[in-house]
């Protein structure tokens, strides 16, 4: 069956990339198959900025931009976004805050308002400061009794020691208390500003025209304050094997998580790695790990492998949720995995695979505004380049057996992985 | 107005639903079986989920290794899921890869094998799942409301099923399962995406029209009688969180009285998205009850659902309570709502809004092709497509006085289980 329209993955000749004179990037792609908007963007106010006794003010404080500005109220702000059918939220990792936003294309010009309110004018109430505090505890307390969480936190700390990487961007208990009013304005007015907000904006807009509503709303806005991102330590490898238990009971599964620290996401490795990633734990019905531990032995309702490369260092471990009495055999069968993954590599069948997976899957990715929003920031961010959709398939391609097996031999250790396991 | 979508009947009873969307060079496929949970007997509760499980265990043609290698070597998604009232099965692939899905299904519709070994593996795998699932408040405490609002209709019990059944079904009970409900018969197929109807109808006569039409299957019908009485009840467990969930006997989804409900929802508890696959959501930050609950300082959440089903099922509505404040003090405020919404003509003006936040829903989910395959199944199984195609007309339809017909005749205590969650507090040890 043929295909009757031939689709054009994002390149230079459909993004529009605007620099404004204040620092701000503006990208953007048209869509006119359905009436809507998505904007997407991150600005470098995240977590490595945290105090250790303060950890989550990063996030407190992004959480916090949309519960009252200069111009509007708490329920001014969303009486404007939802009456329009709109949305918008602020979040923040370990390097930036993000937001993401959705409307009809007829209200973005309220959105893109709304967005420049909360990013220049937030007044941060102190009755809504207490009510997000309250909020940030429960989702603490809840987060203390998810076995799958706790159990990755518990890996960040392990693989992470030493490393900003090991802390929670939302922070603990404690440090959500310690938090006052005016750490987050003070937050806000140091950290917030134009020089390095990156904006993407795709959907049924015309991609000439955004450049001049992004200016309008944010081209006068400056903060010579805003300092640069602490520098990254170096992580220091797991010299040994590291096991921790959490013991939270009640629960009927335990997670358990695998694994070790992988490539940054610029580093050559990161493409090998990743599809390395793909044969261990994630193609089909999550890899040779799914194989083993799922579909052989029925250990598990999930088990699949995971790479989180991103400006630094990120993880890469296998996991699984299995019942209390079937950890340890879970445990070994995944070990097992690792150890042949990195004396044998994988075959060139199974890399075949996982290439042609990762092209053909691209369409899907990007057939929605939030995919390819996803995508021109995930450019942006890594220096990818406008191109890299378009040679992406070589990229892929490139990627031999040697290649793989290199890549895990540097990173998976198996005589020094981390392994945290949480549950009754 | 010619109908945006092609319908056909095979010769063996199969209705495909074919809609041609030329935005993105993807087809999703989707078949659907009138079975579910509601036809599963007290023994047998989570039969149709494991079942589903099994369809991924191979046939002769498509043995369980090459089956998911095969869809992902050519970039495509696909699942299954289990409901009360169906049991659907997708792929999504680029447009020239889509004959692989269909054949997989045309395949699995009949030559599973549920071997012995498989169906051992996954038993383990399902009952894992079930636990999963009991580790979260939210499905203990929303498992026992739903046991205590249907004593007599099988939406009784949870899709998963209860964890003796699924210690004790057999392969014979799986296998029956399949061969009684998987017919051409009992299935709807709908494709949305980058083809031409005339070919897609071609391949699909191909492929499907040759499989026998089994024997009708009458449904079990045993219609949940009237409440009598507001049912409450208290769930247990571990954590520092209280939760409330209360849940309203409400109309099926082909019952006129079902559109007031959803915008009802959404002027107490914010805009629910129908839609399974992308689009997201909208906040309900100035919904009636988080202002009244939120905002007062009496909960940290609140949300509410309403799914569409071919029977009455719930209108639920979960409350997060905040840690300094009692769950009573929170349904006080609750049903003060209720009352209000109850006793007052809601403004024209909030419900337009409603619509408005309705149509940008509607709006965001026509993004995506899956979702749009999905609604052109599903709305078959409880109604028909031109239920999903005239949703936004019905809700615009709804006046202030259907609205308060509609609160006063459903949000009645007498109409609904109150469950609470109680925290027994948190002991973890690192």
């Amino acid at each position: 069956m043929k295909t009757v329209n031939q689709h054009s993955l994002p390149g230079p000749d459909d993004i529009t990339r605007d620099l404004l004179p204040n620092g701000i990037t503006v990208l953007a792609r048209t869509n006119f198959n359905s009436p809507s908007v998505v904007i997407g963007g991150y600005l470098p106010c995240g977590s490595l900025f945290d105090p250790d006794e303060k950890l989550g003010l990063a996030d407190f404080t992004a959480c916090g931009l949309l519960r009252g500005s200069q111009k509007r109220d708490f329920q001014k702000i969303f009486d404007d976004l939802e009456s329009a059918g709109a949305n918008l939220s602020f979040s923040a990792g370990g390097h930036t805050a993000g937001f993401t936003g959705r409307c009809l294309s007829e209200d973005l010009p309220l959105l893109l308002d709304l967005l420049a309110d909360a990013l220049r004018r937030p007044v941060f109430p102190g009755e809504q400061v207490e009510r997000l505090r309250a909020q940030f505890l429960t989702g603490l307390a809840i987060r203390a009794q998810d076995t799958a969480g706790m159990a990755s936190l518990t890996f960040d700390q392990i693989v992470f020691k030493g490393h900003p990487y090991a802390r929670p961007d939302d922070g603990w208990p404690e440090t959500i208390q310690a938090i006052t009013r005016d750490d987050l304005a003070d937050f806000h007015r140091i950290h917030y500003g134009p020089r390095g907000l990156v904006l993407a904006i795709v959907g049924a807009v015309e991609p000439k025209a955004i450049a001049g509503q992004v200016a309008k709303v944010l081209g006068d806005w400056t903060n010579l304050s805003q300092p640069e991102l602490p520098a990254l330590p170096e992580l220091k490898p797991l010299k040994n094997p590291v096991t921790r238990k959490v013991k939270i009971p009640g629960k009927s599964l335990a997670d358990l998580v695998i694994g070790t620290s992988g490539p940054r996401r610029k580093d050559p490795e990161f493409m090998p790695a990743s599809l390395g990633n793909s044969v261990l734990g994630q193609f089909g019905m999550a890899g040779r790990i799914g194989e083993v531990v799922r579909e052989k032995s029925g250990l598990a309702y999930y088990a699949c492998s995971s790479l989180s490369a991103g400006i630094g260092p990120g993880a890469w471990d296998v996991s699984a949720g299995v019942n209390p009495g079937n950890i340890q055999k879970a445990r070994d069968l995944i070990c097992k995995e690792i150890a042949r993954f990195v004396e044998k590599g994988v075959t060139a069948e199974e890399l075949g695979d996982s290439q042609s997976n990762f092209v053909g899957r691209l369409p899907l990715s990007l057939e929605s505004n939030a995919g390819v929003v996803n995508a021109l920031l995930n450019i942006e961010r890594f220096d990818l380049g406008l191109d890299y959709y378009r040679r992406y398939p070589g990229l892929v391609r490139a990627v031999t057996p040697e290649d793989v097996l290199a890549t895990a031999c540097k990173y998976l250790h198996p005589d020094k992985l981390a392994v945290a396991i949480a549950g009754s | 107005m010619t109908k945006p979508y092609h319908e056909h009947l095979l010769a063996n009873g199969l209705k495909v639903l074919l809609k041609e969307i030329h935005t993105a060079p993807l087809i999703s496929s989707w078949v659907w079986y009138r079975v579910g949970s509601r036809d599963e007997i007290t023994g047998h509760t989570g039969l149709s989920h494991w079942c589903e499980h099994m369809q991924f265990k191979g046939t002769p043609q498509f043995p369980s290794s090459v089956l998911d290698r095969a869809v992902s070597r050519d970039g495509g998604m696909w699942n299954a899921f289990t409901y009360f009232d169906w049991t659907t099965y997708f792929e999504t692939m680029p447009a020239d890869k889509i004959d692989l899905g269909l054949r997989i299904e045309a395949d699995r519709m009949v030559n599973s094998l549920f071997e012995e070994k498989e169906v051992a593996s996954e038993r383990t795998v399902v009952i894992s799942e079930r636990e999963g699932s009991q580790n979260e408040p939210y499905f203990l405490l929303g498992e026992a409301v739903q046991n205590a609002a249907f004593r007599v209709h099988p939406y009784h019990h949870e899709v998963i099923g209860d964890l003796p059944d699924l210690k004790s079904m057999s392969r014979d009970d799986l296998y029956g399962h399949y061969r009684t409900f998987y017919a051409p018969n009992n299935a709807v197929m709908s494709v949305a995406g980058d083809f031409k109807t005339s070919e897609m109808l071609a391949r699909i006569r191909e492929l499907y029209e040759q499989i026998p039409a089994g024997p009708n299957l009458p449904r079990l019908s045993r219609p949940e009688p009237a409440a009598c009485g507001e049912h409450r009840l208290t769930v247990e467990g571990p954590g520092e969180t209280t939760y409330l969930d209360i849940s309203y006997h409400a109309p099926a989804a082909n019952d006129p009285d079902f559109f007031p409900i959803p915008v009802l929802d959404s002027l107490l508890s914010g805009p629910s998205s129908l839609n399974m696959f992308g689009g997201g959501g909208i906040s309900n930050k100035t919904s009636r009850l988080y202002r009244s609950l939120v905002e007062k300082e009496l909960a940290v959440s609140v949300s509410g659902g309403l799914s569409a089903t071919a029977d009455p099922f719930l209108y639920s509505v979960v409350i997060t309570v905040h840690p300094k404040r009692k769950p009573e003090e929170a349904l006080a405020a609750f049903d003060d709502e209720i009352k209000r919404i109850q006793n007052e003509r809601t403004p024209v003006a909030e419900i337009t809004r409603a619509i408005k936040q309705a149509r940008a829903l509607f709006a965001y989910g026509s993004e995506n092709i899956t979702n749009q395959a999905f609604w052109l199944g599903h709305a078959e199984m409880f109604a028909s497509y031109d239920w999903f195609l005239t949703y936004l007309e019905k809700l615009a339809k709804v006046t202030p006085a259907d609205l308060q017909r509609a609160a006063q005749k459903y949000l009645r205590p007498q109409n609904r289980v109150v469950g609470t969650y109680i925290p027994t507090g948190a002991e973890v040890q690192a």
